[in-house]
C-alpha cells in the first residue's frame, strides 16, 4: 500500500544557476540531518510525465526542466512520498521523512546495543548495557553469547565453567582487563571471567588483532576491555533476582550514593547459589557443579572538573566454592578415599585498584594519569585424588602521560609500567613457586588527518626476569576508502608467560599423567610464549530500502615463533613441549548487521577457523574446535509506551560445525571415540517485560532443543581407573535451562 | 608619594612586559559562523591545519571556536583568513562568495531558511 501525502515543504537556496534546462537538488533523510548523508538511490519525477531521476550517492539529482512541469514528486522506499511546487529552477533541498513516522514524535537518535566504530583506528567493537541484557547473563564469561566475535566453550564436563576464545585462540592469549588494568591473568585465567558478576559490568570492548602497547606486551589475539558500573552513572538502587530450572539463584544488588559534590561512591553485592544436584544424562556425576559464591565491591568515584581531576579506588572480595563429582559424594566422608570419586574448588580474592587522572585545566589535550592494583587471588582444590593449589599475588602500576605533537592530529601516550607476581604453586604438592617482575616503558603515537586517513603506532621495551628484554611494536591503520567504508589493518607482537596448569586446569579432572617435557626454560621448564599476528578488515555501512545496516569481513592470523603446546592427543597423558616446527592460527569471519526496521534488528555472521599445530605426533588442527560457524540473532522489541512499557524478544542461533576430538584410539574399545564430533545447534530465547522504567521481568531459555553431548565423561563407571576423561567436552551437558528473573531499579 | 609612583611604575613595566611576551599555549575564542556538524567538521579541520594552532573546538550552539594557538607562530588574523578560505564567515572577515557558493548545500548558513530548517530540526 503506497499513501501519497503531499507535503509542500521546500526550500530555495541562493545559488547561481546551473544551467536553464535543469534543475537541481539534493535530497536528504530527516532522520539523520546531523551528518546530513544525502539518500542515494531516491526516485524524482515530474508529476504526470515520465521525466525522472534517481540520487546519486551524494543525494543529488539532475533533472531536465520545461516551463510545464510544476510537480516534483520524491519517493523513496519506507519513505513518505512528497511531492514539490516548483516556481524557478533554484537548486531545492529537501529533507524525506519515514513513512511510519507521525508527525508530533520529537526524533531522538536510539543508542545501538552494539557498535562497530567507523572511526577508532583499531577494530574495535562496542558492547553496551542494552546488549548485556539480551541474556541473562549471569558473569562476564556468558556476556558474550550475543557477540559473534568471541566464542563460548565449555572447559570440562565437571565445573561447568565456559570459556572464551577470539580469533580461534583461548583466554589466555587475550589480554583481558577491567577498566584498562590487566586483571584475568595468572591464576585467575580460567575462572577469572565467571567471577566478575554481569550487572557490574557497564560496557565492553572488544579489539581484535594486536592491541595497543598502554596495558602491557601480553595480548596476542586481541583485547578485552570491561567497563563496571560507576557510582556517578549507576541508578541509585539497583536489584536483579534470577533462578533457574538448573537450580541457580543468583542476587545482585547495587547501592549508589552521593557523598558531596565531588564524591561518590557504590556498594555492589552479587550472591550465587546452586544447592540443588542434577544428573540428566543419568552418568552418576553431577551435571553442573554445587556452587556458592560471594562477591562484594565498594567503589569510591571523585571528580573535580573545575581543577581537572578525577580518580577512582575500588575494593573487592570474592569467595567461591564449588563441589563437583559423583553424586553422592560427600567431601567430609570421601575426601582421599578411592570408592566415590568428587573434588572441590575453593577461591577466595581480594582485589583493589586505584586510578588517578589529571587533565590539564588549561591545555584540554595533556593529561596524566596513573593507576595502581593489588591483588591476592588463592584458590585451594582437589579432584579425586590430584590436589592443585595456588596462590597468585599480583601488583600493577601504570603512570601515563598523554600531549599533542604540534596539534591534535599528532597525540602521543607515553609512560611506565611495573608489575610484579608471585606464585606459589602445588601441583600433587610438588613445588612450582615463581616470581615474575617486569619494569616497562612505552610510546604510542596516533595520527589522524580528520579526514580519511588515521593510524596507531606504539613501541614498548620490556625487562622481565624470566623472559628477559624484548621489545613489542604494535601498528593500527585506518583508511576510509569511500563513505561509510572502513578499511584496516594491524600487526603486532604479543608474548607471554604460559601458566600450563592454571591455563589447563581440567587436566586435573582426569586421569592422564602431566609430562612436562623440559628444556632448561625459565618457566615450568619452558619458554615464554610468542606470537605475531596481523590482520586485515573491511567495514562496509550501508542504506537497503532505507534502514541502516552494516557488513564487514575480518582475516586475521596468529603466527607463533614459540608456543606452549598443550598435546592431549595420548589419551594416558597430557604433554607440554616446546613449538618445534610450525603453529599458526588463521580466522576469517563475515558479519551483517541490519535494522529491518526500528524495532527490529538481525545479525549474521558466519566464521571459519583453520588452527594447525606442529605436535610430536605430527601437524593436526587444534582439537575441540570448529572450522565453521554460523550466528544469527534477532532482537525485536515492541513501541515504548507510556512509563517505557514495552516487550523485549531476544533470539540467538548458533550452529557449530564439527570438531576434531582428541586421538582416544590407545583407549580399549569402549572409551574410544569417534575421530569428529557431529555438528550441532544451540537456540537461545529470551523475553523481557519492561513494565515501567523501575521493573521488569525476564524469562528465557538457554539450549532450547535440549542438545546434549552423550557420555560426557569417558570411563564415568571407573572414575579411579586409567581412562577415567572429564576433558573431552564439545557440546551442552545440561540440555535445555530455562530461567526467569526480575530487575528493579531507583534513580 | 614617590614610592606611588614607582609602584605604578612598576606595574605599568609589568603589564606591559606582560603584553610583550607571547604565550606558547594561549587560549582564544573566535566566533565562526556555521549551521551543522559538517560546518564543525570544516571549521575545526581548517584551524588545524593552520600553523600554530594546537586546539580547536567549534561549539554548534553558541558558534564559539575555542582555539589553543602558540603566538610566536600565528595570530587569530591568519587563522580567521584560513577559516575564511574554507567558506565560513567570522567577525570581520567574511568568506569570499565563489568559496562560500562551494559548501555543501545544508552548510548554508547565510541563508536564514536553512538555518531555520537546522533548528527546527534539532529542536
Amino acid at each position: 500500500m503506497k499513501r501519497i501525502t503531499v507535503v509542500t515543504i521546500f526550500l530555495f537556496l541562493p545559488l547561481f544557476l546551473f544551467s536553464q534546462e535543469t534543475l537541481t537538488g539534493m535530497i536528504m533523510d530527516k532522520n539523520n540531518p546531523k551528518d546530513n548523508l544525502g539518500v542515494f538511490g531516491a526516485n524524482v519525477f515530474w508529476l504526470n510525465t515520465s521525466v525522472g531521476a534517481t540520487t546519486d550517492e551524494k543525494g543529488w539529482f539532475q533533472i531536465p526542466y520545461q516551463k510545464n512541469y510544476r510537480k516534483l514528486v520524491v519517493s523513496y522506499v519506507g519513505y513518505k512520498t512528497d511531492t514539490l511546487v516548483i516556481t524557478d529552477l533554484e537548486p531545492i533541498h529537501h529533507f524525506i521523512t519515514l513513512e511510519n513516522e507521525l508527525e508530533e514524535v520529537t526524533l531522538k537518535s536510539k543508542k545501538k546495543a552494539t557498535q562497530r566504530s567507523f572511526i577508532q583506528t583499531q577494530n574495535v567493537f562496542t558492547v553496551n548495557s542494552d546488549e548485556l541484557l539480551k541474556a541473562a547473563c549471569c558473569n562476564l564469561a556468558e556476556s558474550f553469547e550475543t557477540n559473534p566475535s568471541i566464542d563460548v566453550n565449555f572447559s570440562d564436563a565437571l565445573t561447568g565453567t565456559r570459556q572464551i576464545q577470539m580469533l580461534g585462540l583461548k583466554s589466555p592469549y587475550l589480554l583481558i582487563t577491567q577498566e584498562n588494568i590487566p586483571s584475568i591473568r595468572g591464576a585467575a585465567q580460567v575462572f577469572g571471567l565467571t567471577f566478575t558478576p554481569g550487572t557490574w559490568v557497564e560496557s565492553i570492548q572488544i579489539t581484535k588483532g594486536a592491541g595497543s602497547v598502554i596495558n602491557g606486551y601480553e595480548s596476542i589475539s586481541g583485547q578485552i576491555n570491561a567497563e563496571l558500573v560507576k557510582p556517578l552513572t549507576d541508578k541509585r538502587f539497583f536489584l536483579n533476582a534470577y533462578g533457574s530450572l538448573g537450580g541457580r539463584l543468583e542476587l545482585n544488588t547495587h547501592f549508589n550514593h552521593k557523598i558531596s559534590d565531588k564524591w561518590q561512591t557504590g556498594v555492589y553485592i552479587h550472591g550465587d547459589y546452586r544447592g540443588e544436584k542434577f544428573d540428566r544424562n543419568k552418568d552418576g556425576f553431577l551435571d553442573n557443579p554445587l556452587t556458592n559464591q560471594i562477591n562484594v565491591m565498594n567503589r569510591w568515584q571523585y571528580l573535580d572538573l573545575e581543577k581537572g581531576w578525577v580518580s577512582f579506588i575500588n575494593v573487592r572480595y570474592m569467595n567461591d566454592s564449588k563441589q563437583t563429582g559423583e553424586n553422592n559424594f560427600n567431601p567430609n566422608l570421601d575426601r582421599g578415599q578411592t570408592n566415590i570419586w568428587g573434588g572441590e574448588i575453593d577461591t577466595k580474592r581480594f582485589e583493589s585498584s586505584l586510578k588517578l587522572g589529571y587533565v590539564f585545566p588549561e591545555l584540554p589535550f595533556q593529561s596524566f594519569g596513573f593507576q595502581f592494583a593489588y591483588s591476592n587471588h588463592e584458590q585451594d582444590s582437589y579432584f579425586g585424588l590430584k590436589t592443585y593449589d595456588i596462590k597468585h599475588q599480583s601488583m600493577y602500576s601504570n603512570l601515563l602521560f598523554n600531549s599533542i605533537i604540534g596539534d591534535t592530529r599528532n597525540k602521543f601516550t607515553t609512560g611506565l609500567n611495573f608489575t610484579y607476581d608471585a606464585y606459589n604453586e602445588f601441583v600433587n604438592l610438588i613445588n612450582f613457586s615463581r616470581n615474575e617482575n617486569s619494569f616497562g616503558g612505552f610510546f604510542e603515537y596516533a595520527y589522524d588527518n580528520l579526514d580519511n586517513f588515521s593510524l596507531t603506532a606504539g613501541m614498548r621495551v620490556d625487562t622481565h626476569n624470566l623472559l628477559g628484554t624484548f621489545v613489542t611494536p604494535r601498528l593500527h591503520l585506518r583508511f576510509v576508502p569511500w563513505e561509510k567504508g572502513v578499511l584496516r589493518a594491524s600487526i603486532g607482537q604479543g608474548r607471554k608467560s604460559a601458566n600450563i596448569f592454571a591455563e589447563n586446569q581440567q587436566l586435573f579432572a582426569s586421569s592422564r599423567q602431566i609430562d612436562v617435557q623440559s628444556y632448561g626454560g625459565k618457566i615450568y621448564g619452558l619458554d615464554p610464549e610468542v606470537a605475531w599476528n596481523y590482520g586485515v578488515s573491511f567495514l562496509q555501512g550501508f542504506n537497503l530500502f532505507n534502514k541502516k545496516g552494516d557488513v564487514s569481513l575480518d582475516f586475521y592470523r596468529t603466527h607463533f615463533q614459540n608456543q606452549v603446546v598443550v598435546d592431549w592427543e595420548n589419551a594416558q597423558r597430557i604433554s607440554f613441549y616446546n613449538l618445534e616446527g610450525d603453529s599458526y592460527a588463521n580466522s576469517f569471519q563475515t558479519e551483517i548487521n541490519y535494522f529491518i526496521n526500528d524495532y527490529l534488528n538481525l545479525r549474521l555472521a558466519y566464521k571459519y577457523y583453520d588452527i594447525q599445530t606442529d605436535y610430536t605426533s605430527g601437524k593436526l588442527s587444534k582439537p575441540l574446535t570448529p572450522n565453521h560457524r554460523f550466528f544469527a540473532n534477532i532482537s525485536y522489541e515492541t513501541k515504548q509506551l507510556k512509563l517505557n512499557n514495552q516487550w523485549k524478544f531476544d533470539m540467538t542461533f548458533n550452529l557449530i560445525g564439527e570438531q576434531r576430538l582428541p586421538n582416544t584410539s590407545m583407549n580399549p574399545l569402549q572409551y574410544q571415540l569417534e575421530d569428529y564430533s557431529k555438528s550441532y545447534s544451540l537456540f537461545n530465547l529470551q523475553v523481557t517485560k519492561v513494565f515501567s522504567k523501575k521493573f521488569e521481568l525476564y524469562a528465557g531459555g538457554e539450549n532450547l532443543t535440549n542438545l546434549k553431548q552423550k557420555n560426557p565423561i569417558l570411563a564415568a563407571d571407573n572414575p579411579f581407573g586409567a581412562n577415567f576423561d572429564t576433558t573431552i567436552i564439545y557440546a551442552p551437558i545440561f540440555g535445555r535451562m530455562l530461567y526467569s528473573g526480575l530487575r528493579f531499579k531507583i534513580d | 608619594m614617590k614610592k606611588i609612583i614607582l609602584i605604578v611604575c612598576l606595574l605599568l613595566i609589568g603589564f606591559s612586559a606582560e603584553a610583550q611576551k607571547k604565550k606558547k599555549n594561549s587560549k582564544v575564542a573566535i566566533e565562526v559562523d556555521g549551521v551543522c556538524m559538517m560546518c564543525k567538521k570544516r571549521i575545526e579541520k581548517a584551524a588545524l591545519n593552520s600553523k600554530g594552532v594546537k586546539f580547536a573546538s567549534w561549539d554548534l550552539k553558541t558558534h564559539q571556536l575555542s582555539l589553543i594557538i602558540d603566538e610566536n607562530k600565528t595570530d587569530t588574523k591568519i587563522i580567521q583568513q584560513n577559516i575564511a578560505a574554507v567558506g565560513h564567515d567570522t567577525k570581520g572577515i567574511r568568506a569570499k562568495d565563489h568559496v562560500y557558493n562551494q559548501i555543501d548545500p545544508c552548510c548554508k548558513y547565510r541563508d536564514k531558511k536553512i538555518v531555520d530548517a537546522h533548528d527546527k530540526v534539532e529542536n
